[in-house]
Order: C-alpha cells, then structure tokens, then sequence
C-alpha cells in the first residue's frame, strides 16, 4: 500500500504474466515492465479514443482512466478498465460492435 | 522448504446427478497413487469408505490407509480449503499435495473455480487444476438437452469421463459422445467402464491443446440445438500463423471477457507468443482466465502455429475473428471447419 495515499498495491492479474512457478512469465525487468505499461497505455488509447476516453499510467502501480470532461478513474489492471469504461461512459464498450470494428479498420 | 507445492492444485470433479461421480471417485480413492491427495466431498456415507481402512482425524476429516486424506465440505469452500492449508502448515495433516473437490450434481463449477482463483488468501496458496466432468452415456445426451447446468460442466471440462457405457448400446453412446463433442471439441474422453483409468493422469493438470486439428468438430449437433440453453451454442478454433503480440492479446481478451464472459462458455489456447522460444498455453471459464503457463517445448516442432479454440452460447464466431483482425490479431484463416 501507498503510505502517502492509501492505495492498495495493484493486484495480479494473467495479462501481466508475473513471475510465478510454472506460469508464462515476460519483461521481469524493472525497465520491461515500464516499457511494456507504456505500449499498453498506448494501445489501450487507440480504442478508447473511440469512445472519448483517455488512459495514463498513474506511478507505475495503476492506470487513470478519464472522459474529456475529467470524469476519472484509477484501475488496478486491465479486467478493472473495461469495466470503469462502461461505468464512466454509462453504456457498454463491446469489441463485437460492428461500428467500432468499422472505424478500427478504417484507421489500419 | 517445504514438502508441497508453493501453488497446490485444486481439481474439480463435476457431473450432473446420477452421472457416476461418488462412483469414480471411491474407484479412484483405492489407488495408492492418491496418497499425497486431500478429498473434500459431501458425505463420507456417500463414498462408502471403508471404516477399517481409514483413521479419524476428526469429525470432518479421516486419513486413508493409502496415505490420502478425506474431508467434508461443511459450509463453505474456501473455510474448508483453508483450513486443510492451515493443518498442513502446522503438520496435523500429512502433506498433500493436490486437493480434489467433488461438487454436487446440480453446481455450476464457476464459482467453485472463481473462489480458487480469486480468494485473497486460497490465490496465494493454490491454483486451479483440470475440471473432470463425468458423463453418463444412457442419460447424458438427454441431460444436455434438458439442463444447463449440465452443459456447462461439460463445456468446462478439461477431461471427461463417459460412465455408464456399459448399461447403453452404441448408438447412444454415440449420440451422447456427439453431443459433448458439440459442446467440447478437444477434451480427452475416457470410458471408465473399459478404460484402465490411471488416477494420477486423470487428476493431473490440465492437457494443453492439442496442436493436431483434427477431430475438432465445430458445429452444433443440430438436434441439440432446439432446448433454449442450447441453442447457439458454437465451438470453433481459429488458426494464427503470425506469432502473438501479447500486449495487444491482453486488451482484446479483457475487452471481450469484460462485455460477453457469460457468453463463452470456454476459451483455450496453445500461443506461440512474440518473444517466446517455447508455447504459452492459456485457459478461460467465463470471465476467469487462469494464469498463463509456459509449456517446456511446442508439440510438434515444426507447428508452431498459435491455436484459440472458443465455446460460446450466442456468439457469431466469424464476429469474433472479425474484431481480432480488427484489434490487429491475425488468424490465418477463418473459423476453422471440421477436419
């Protein structure tokens, strides 16, 4: 836990692939891993955007989600942002929705 | 150091009412093999355990002449895992090193593998190994027609054992076997009426994919299909020749998980993941995904080709392979036809 705010460190979560006996295991590094938070946030932007949606890492530990209104949360992994998203916007964020599919295969 | 596992597994024993589980399981209880083993059932009456064979811990808990220890589930799961975890810890109980848990007939395995897997203290000391599914063959084709719970516990299965197929004639076992080939393409199937059964093989972690394609049958049976429960109802695998950006795979699985998890039913993997020498092999129920594990070498070193097999409920597969392509993940081809 953060002393200064109280956050509970995040938890584990698959997509991460922390070190563990026996499971897939990436970017063990301290450096991998803020290159690879890095790509997600980037990632993770090239489909939020298409609903108004901005993700940042938030000190290494969380993401902050935010609408372009400020409308803000923190989440711990990636389960917990899809989630927030549909909280923030009040309505799904569906990756079968044959319009985002639409607008995501225009810009490839 | 200690004598079991940092992450004991937890295997589930599940199957409809009737379909032959107390039965495997008292067959499976007399192997030796089991010694390192913790049972957590319902009832000892129900196992017909043998009273001269066994030694009393206490009223929930008996220790079995081959070294395998039984418990009753009282309340709940996770008090019960917990404090088996605990005793072995101090050293009351022998040190297992894998739990089998026998649910009720009637129980969605769900929530019995989201408590392994999302409990904030059970997380940190085991992990969820195979779901075996037991199948009565005179009944189970009827079972999947009539109840859901049925095809779900058939659906999540990484091992099914066909019971019964002694009392049925072929041509049900046969409707039955298509039917859970409907419903789970690629789960070995053992008939424990002629099958040897080898406990520690049946109980052990759960098979990776298999990488030969064929024998993947990626149709509904269409005469299954009427019940409401099981209308829809689609397996199917898609094929990736590119290996698999793993940043991206993360997204796109969340994402789909987060708005259709009820939906499907099943997904598993065998990855061949952007930066790895050897498979990752990946296992979902629902909205749970178990944590990744890296397999030693691929199983067919000249196939490397990564492999997403899908049971879903009401999912059109082509959309699926659609939003990968959309999302950047490439399968080579489309939903994969029976072989």
């Amino acid at each position: 836990m953060c002393a200064l705010c109280g956050v509970l460190g995040g938890s584990e979560h698959w997509a991460d692939a922390h070190a563990r006996p026996g499971a897939f295991t990436r970017n063990t590094s301290p450096l991998e891993r803020r290159r690879e938070r890095a790509r997600r946030v980037t990632e993770a932007n090239r489909i939020l955007g298409h609903f108004g949606l901005g993700l940042s890492d938030w000190q290494g530990t969380a993401f902050q989600l935010s609408t372009r209104t400020g409308k803000t949360e923190l989440v711990d992994n990636l389960s917990h942002l899809w989630a927030a998203a549909e909280k923030l916007l009040g309505r799904p964020v569906d990756p079968l929705d044959p319009g985002l599919l639409a607008r995501l295969e225009r810009r490839a | 150091m200690s004598d079991y596992p940092d992450f004991t597994p937890v295997i589930l024993l599940t199957g409809f009412l009737g379909s032959g589980k107390t039965t495997l399981l008292a067959r499976l209880l007399k192997d030796p093999a089991l010694g390192d083993t913790a049972v957590l059932i319902n009832e000892f009456g129900e196992v017909g355990l043998d009273h001269h064979l066994l030694d009393r811990i206490d009223d929930q808990m008996v220790l079995l002449s081959s070294g395998c220890l039984c418990c009753t589930i009282r309340g709940e799961l996770a008090e019960a895992i917990k404090a088996l975890h605990s005793k072995r810890a101090r050293g009351e109980v022998p040190p297992f090193r894998r739990i089998v848990v026998e649910s009720t007939g009637l129980a969605d395995p769900l929530p019995v593998i989201a408590t392994i897997t999302a409990d904030p203290v059970l997380k940190h000391h085991f992990r969820m190994g195979a779901v075996v599914t037991t199948v009565d063959a005179v009944n189970g084709r009827d079972q999947l027609a009539r109840q859901p719970e049925s095809v779900t516990q058939a659906a999540v299965a990484d091992r099914l054992v066909l019971t019964k197929t002694d009392l049925a004639d072929t041509a049900t076992t046969d409707a039955t076997i298509d039917a859970l080939r409907a419903l789970n393409p690629d789960a070995p199937l053992h008939r424990a009426a002629t099958d040897p059964l080898d406990a520690t093989a049946l109980l052990s972690d759960r098979p990776a994919l298999t990488t030969a394609l064929e024998g993947f049958r990626c149709v509904a049976a269409p005469d299954l299909a009427a019940p409401a429960h099981l209308a829809a109802i689609a397996s199917f695998a898609l094929v990736f020749e590119a290996s698999i950006d793993w940043t991206l795979f993360g997204l796109w699985l969340t994402m789909l998980l987060n708005r259709h998890g009820s939906a499907i039913l099943r997904v598993k993997g065998l990855l061949n993941v952007e930066g790895s020498e050897t498979p990752v092999a990946i296992h979902g129920v629902q909205q749970l995904v178990h944590v990744p594990t890296h397999l030693a070498a691929w199983p067919n070193p000249d196939d490397r080709r990564s492999r997403l097999v899908f049971i879903t409920r009401g999912l059109d597969p082509a959309l699926i392979e659609r939003s990968m392509q959309a999302f950047g993940l490439k399968p080579a081809r489309a939903p994969m036809a029976a072989a």
